[in-house]
């Protein structure tokens, strides 16, 4: 085992640490401040499969998105929720542990699955995408598909602007 | 590359079922949001490890739509959570259950 095999597999090791406990960590802890934290943990862990991946482009992208504005946006939404609900813990006990089963039982099924199937031994050894070529995807073959993402975009915002606007507030003033 | 792809595929496996534990578990609408988003990460693992077993720039492109599309999701899932905690004072979907009319 070489000395660069070693290293990636130490950073695999505790990227996959990282992210699983993180995520473990977003739903379970008792305050949704600290569990949406966890989940900006879990997202930059991800973030860091990416770049052990040699996709720095879409990790810089899962940074600035998801742990940028996505996690911001998130926190903001704890904040405004009242206080005694974020320390609240709401879920079903009886669930709980038909849910811890059910996810056991999905694991193990589609990991066995996948362990038994032939991904096993597919590795390689080509370099990786050069970014520029995921530029060059996006201006020519993906630019119908480019804009309509944009437009989606822009009528999402639009649309959770128009959502979360107060109708009992007129004139700057509370109607009720 | 020194990973194997089964490690990654692993990977998103796990973070698939710990989604899937929450939303079946959780009642927090909020919390709920944050089971998608660990769901739609593990397909964009998913995404991005296989694009680089092939490889091809197509598999990096279709995960820059999808991260872009979730924060688009999330934005309007986190709206729609004000609305009905505006209505109900709560944000457990138990008590949502009068939105079916």
């Amino acid at each position: 085992m070489t000395g660069v095999q070693l290293m990636a597999d130490a950073a695999f090791l505790a990227l996959a640490v990282v992210t699983i406990g993180a995520a473990i960590a977003a739903l379970e802890l008792r305050s949704l401040i600290y569990g949406s934290i966890a989940l900006m943990g879990s997202l930059g862990g991800i973030a860091g499969f990416f770049l052990l991946l040699d996709s720095p482009f879409v990790a810089l992208f899962q940074l600035a998105v998801y742990v940028g504005s996505i996690a911001v946006l998130i926190l903001f939404t704890v904040m405004l929720v009242k206080r005694e609900l974020i320390f609240k813990k709401i879920e079903d006990k009886r669930r709980k542990w038909a849910g811890i089963g059910l996810m056991l039982i999905f694991m193990v099924a589609i990991g066995s699955v996948i362990i038994d199937s032939g991904l096993k031994s597919v590795t390689t050894d080509e370099p990786p995408v050069d970014f520029r070529d995921i530029g060059a995807d996006f201006v020519t073959y993906y630019w119908p598909a480019l804009i309509l993402m944009a437009l989606i975009l822009a009528g999402s915002v639009t649309g959770a602007l128009v959502l979360a606007r107060r109708e009992d507030v007129e004139n700057g003033k509370r109607t009720d | 590359m020194a990973n194997e792809l089964i490690e990654f595929v692993l990977v998103s496996v796990a973070l698939l079922g710990i989604g899937i534990y929450g939303l079946s578990v959780k009642r927090n609408a909020i919390r709920m949001l944050f089971a998608i988003e660990i769901i739609i990460n593990a397909a964009n693992l998913n995404l991005v490890a296989f694009a680089r077993f092939m490889p091809d720039s197509g598999g990096q492109t279709l995960a820059l739509f999808s991260i872009a599309i979730a924060a688009a999701e999330v934005a309007v899932g986190l709206a729609l959570i004000i609305v009905a905690y505006r209505m109900y004072q709560n944000v457990d979907i138990a008590d949502f259950r009068s939105l079916k009319g």
